[in-house]
């Protein structure tokens, strides 16, 4: 996801009630909750409270999975707030206003923006925090507050006064914000833009950390849910005289989305849950097939669609072209599947809920909450764990939902935990898309027109629709407009919803755009008998940024220099999240198999919190990349979701990791986004490189050298 | 009731023998360190030691576990081989959302006690069963090299 542009709260709020589909449509997500806090605690602002016992504990209001928020945010504070990092407590925040992310408008994680978000206004928050205890040391000693400094947890003030923050934070709690505060200049940072060790790395090594699935609560009892095989289909009928009669079986229950089995322990849930006999109305989508959903996206490329861009006469200059080019390019739906399967932990009861596990969208949780239990959201706690990943997922609160129903309807605490089969045949999936583009080149081999349309579902159009405007899902858009100087260009997109639900993946609509502009350029390159590497560069005189990249990555590659027999290079170029890379893959296709040996990466990400964990991100990215590159491919038949487990669902393996080397720009430039980029960027690079060596296009992901 | 013996301690379990021995340590012992992934054998993120050798104990009946030394996250600590891989994950910032990181752990511990010096080849071999959907990969091929130096 990238950030919406101005994103009116109020919209945001009316759409997100219908996220969860008929369950809580017309329930506006509410802005205002309730917030537990210790009773020795003193709350400083939202995201600072400090224990009489000089204890800090500072909020971490975005999810953490993997991307290393519960770290880089508190970095944010604690640089300004002046205590040591290393000894803070962090904690998850609530459900709360003070925690909506601004760049999305929704207490939501996801679009690489935590960072982005949080880099000015968590350091305010710091610096105000500061300013106030401070304030409050200076009206204990009677002196100016200007004569006092912070330093490690404590106020120094004139004649060698001292005093710990715990001393001074009920006081401090007291006093009215400040509204302006001056923030550190980067040369006196401490924390931020150091490469720091992760504080949660010691609880991920030990099995110490808590993950959703680990939640375990008094009395509580585990849930195994059967869906229909087909998205969107109804229980009709359920026998479960026998599911009833096995080992430790309390409750048979049928909620929004199936039928659910509770059991003393999971594995008797979902033993039970097998020996049901349900017949399902697999509703509308029950003969749907891969072969209809790519038919559908063809045939919706007939439409005119929405005019992202329009620029200059594309049907003169395809006149005029000494060379044309066309390709069509073809991506499929993804599954995230994060490797902790979908679960949640729920204690709906009279006058209360407790409500546990991964999400990451605290706000629609609530909202859902409310709808299904009827309670007011003072009347529910909302914790959020650790995420097994999220990469999206986590975004829809199905399995959410799921939890809250079933426990409300035994009245009882209970764990709902997803087989993995589960988990694969019902995610919210990365949209397929076609692209079809259309280039012309001049005599002298310069583009002088650039045409591109691609039809694909809308995630936007079921989770946000007020943000739909004019036919334009700002999520389906993403890096769709190419950097290079290329008088002619049309641009347009056709939203088509093929039926399968689809749902937000990590980089989003990047991956389907900057695959076709980037495969595409290379292409014209190749049609222009130029280099792919000077042919790009000689169209960005306007663009230092991208041009900076570019020949980083190029340079640190060994672009042009020789490779062993049989290896080939390949190169791609974009932004997203304001941040820009370049990549140049090598690989080989010995046997047929392709095998990726070295990614070089060029990245220019404006300023950093923790390098160390940008340098993580970069890595994942790359691996998340491969997967969609060589194996993600998610097929219909009969309505199902053929995939089910790693088997047919293959991840990338140890033995497969290239080589991965980093090249990060030295930037003070507004912070970019890294959790997503390098992923979009892997799969150009590689198919340029497979046509390098083999002379074929890969224009159909995941690609194949058969 | 059934005895089973984990991280050194005899504990008495009440499950049926054919109940996966991860789903006894998660929810019959409540230690949820050992990670349920895929519940086929193909992912690893349940993986534990029995007798020191690496299972993946989604697919591994408690009755297979009986009279055996089940070795877990909570206790490969105490282990050799399983220390020097901590402490060498910590070292390299190893984990991103930590899921698969136990089971990494398990498989990286019982290469090392079986293999002090182990080659790129044998990392490959031994490592090629646990799936890491953050892509820890080249962080935990460095690690391993690290443990296996003592450092």
């Amino acid at each position: 996801m990238k950030a919406l542009k101005n994103p009116a709260r109020r919209d945001f709020l009316k759409s997100g009630a219908a996220a969860g589909g008929a369950l809580v449509i017309g329930v506006a997500l509410p802005l205002r909750f309730k917030e537990a806090l210790a009773a020795t605690d003193s709350k400083i602002n939202a995201w600072i409270r400090i224990g009489g016992d000089n204890s800090v504990t500072l909020l971490c209001a975005r999810s953490e999975m993997g991307q290393g928020v519960v770290m880089s945010l508190p970095t944010l504070i604690a640089e300004e707030l002046e205590v040591d990092l290393h000894k803070v407590k962090v904690e998850f925040a609530p459900p709360g206003e003070d925690y909506i992310n601004s760049m999305l408008g929704g207490q939501i994680t996801g679009g690489s923006t935590s960072v982005r978000d949080g880099f000015t206004k968590l350091r305010e928050a710091g610096a105000k925090a500061r300013t106030m205890l401070v304030a409050a040391a200076a009206d204990k000693w009677g002196v100016d507050a200007d004569k006092c400094h912070a330093h490690n947890g404590m106020v120094m003030g004139p004649g060698g006064k001292k005093a710990t923050y715990g001393s001074l934070a009920e006081a401090a709690s007291k006093l009215t914000p400040p509204k302006e505060v001056a923030l550190k200049d980067s040369s006196k940072w401490r924390y931020v833009g150091k490469p720091l060790k992760r504080m949660d790395t010691a609880a991920k090594i030990t099995g110490k950390a808590e993950y959703g699935i680990d939640v375990r609560l008094p009395g509580m009892l585990y849930a195994a849910l059967a869906q229909c095989p087909v998205i969107g289909g109804k229980a009709t009928s359920v026998d479960d005289a026998k599911a009833k009669s096995m080992p430790g079986v309390k409750h048979v229950v049928k909620v929004t989305d199936g039928v659910a089995v509770v059991a003393d322990s999971w594995w008797q849930a979902r033993q039970a849950r097998d020996a049901l006999n349900i017949t399902w109305d697999e509703g509308p989508n029950k003969a749907l097939s891969t072969e209809a959903v790519y038919k559908g996206l063809g045939e919706a490329m007939a439409q005119p669609g929405a005019t992202i861009r329009k620029q200059g006469d594309v049907g003169a200059a395809m006149g005029a072209a000494a060379k044309k080019v066309e390709a069509t390019y073809q991506m499929p739906f993804l599954s995230h599947s994060p490797l902790e399967p979908m679960n949640f932990t729920a204690d709906v009861r009279k006058d209360s809920a407790l409500l546990i596990g991964s999400i990451q969208f605290q706000q629609l949780a609530m909202g859902m909450a409310t709808a299904i239990t009827g309670l007011k959201p003072e009347q529910i706690t909302i914790r959020t764990t650790f995420l097994g990943g999220g990469f999206g997922r986590r975004i829809d609160c199905d399995y959410f939902a799921q939890a809250v129903e079933i426990s409300k309807q035994i009245g009882a605490p209970v764990k709902l935990v997803w087989t993995r089969e589960d988990d694969m045949t019902h995610d919210f999936y990365r949209p397929a898309s076609l692209t079809q583009m259309s280039g012309a080149l001049d005599a002298s081999g310069k583009p002088t027109a650039f045409s591109l349309k691609m039809s694909s579902p809308s995630v936007t159009s079921r989770l946000f629709p007020p943000l739909v405007k004019d036919g334009v899902d700002p999520l389906m858009t993403e890096a769709i407009l190419v950097p290079y100087d290329i008088p002619n260009q049309s641009v347009a997109t056709v939203i088509h919803d093929t039926g399968l639900r689809v749902g937000y993946l990590r980089s989003v609509s990047h991956a389907l755009n900057v695959f076709a502009n980037e495969s595409f350029m290379d292409e014209m390159a190749a049609a222009a008998g130029k280099d792919p590497y000077e042919f790009r560069l000689s169209l960005l005189d306007k663009q230092p940024r991208f041009a900076n990249v570019l020949k980083l990555a190029a340079q640190k590659a060994g672009w042009g220099k020789p490779l062993p027999k049989g290896r080939a290079r390949g190169i791609a170029l974009m932004e997203g999240y304001q941040t820009y890379m370049a990549q140049v893959v090598e690989a080989s296709g010995e046997g047929g198999q392709i095998k990726v040996h070295r990614v070089v990466i060029a990245v220019d990400l404006g300023r950093m919190v923790n390098p160390n964990i940008v340098q993580q991100q970069l890595e994942s990215n790359i691996v998340f990349g491969m997967q969609a590159a060589l194996y993600g491919n998610i097929t219909l038949k009969d309505g199902r979701v053929e995939q089910q487990n790693f088997n047919t669902y293959k991840l990338p393996r140890m033995p497969e990791t290239p080589k991965i080397e980093m090249h990060i720009v030295k930037s003070s430039e507004t912070p970019g986004g890294i959790g997503e980029p390098g992923m979009a960027l892997f799969s150009p690079a590689l198919a340029n490189a497979l046509f390098a060596l083999t002379g074929k296009r890969q224009r159909t992901m995941p690609f194949s050298l058969a | 009731m059934a005895s089973l013996n984990v991280n050194g301690k005899t504990r008495e379990v009440d499950a049926d023998p054919s109940t996966p021995l991860l789903w006894v340590l998660r929810d019959t012992l409540g230690m949820t360190g050992t990670k349920f992934g895929c519940g086929a054998q193909l992912c690893g993120a349940c993986t534990v030691h029995l007798d020191g050798k690496p299972v993946r104990s989604c697919g591994t009946p408690l009755s297979a576990a009986l009279g055996k030394k089940v070795t877990t996250i909570e206790g490969v600590g105490a282990t050799a081989s399983g220390k020097k891989v901590q402490a060498a994950w910590a070292a390299l910032d190893v984990p991103q959302c930590g899921y698969c990181q136990s089971g990494q752990i398990m498989s990286a511990s019982a290469l090392l006690a079986e293999k002090p010096n182990p080659t790129d080849a044998d990392i490959d071999a031994a490592m090629a069963g646990n799936a890491c959907r953050c892509g820890t990969y080249p962080r935990i091929r460095a690690a391993i090299h690290k443990a296996a130096k003592g450092a």
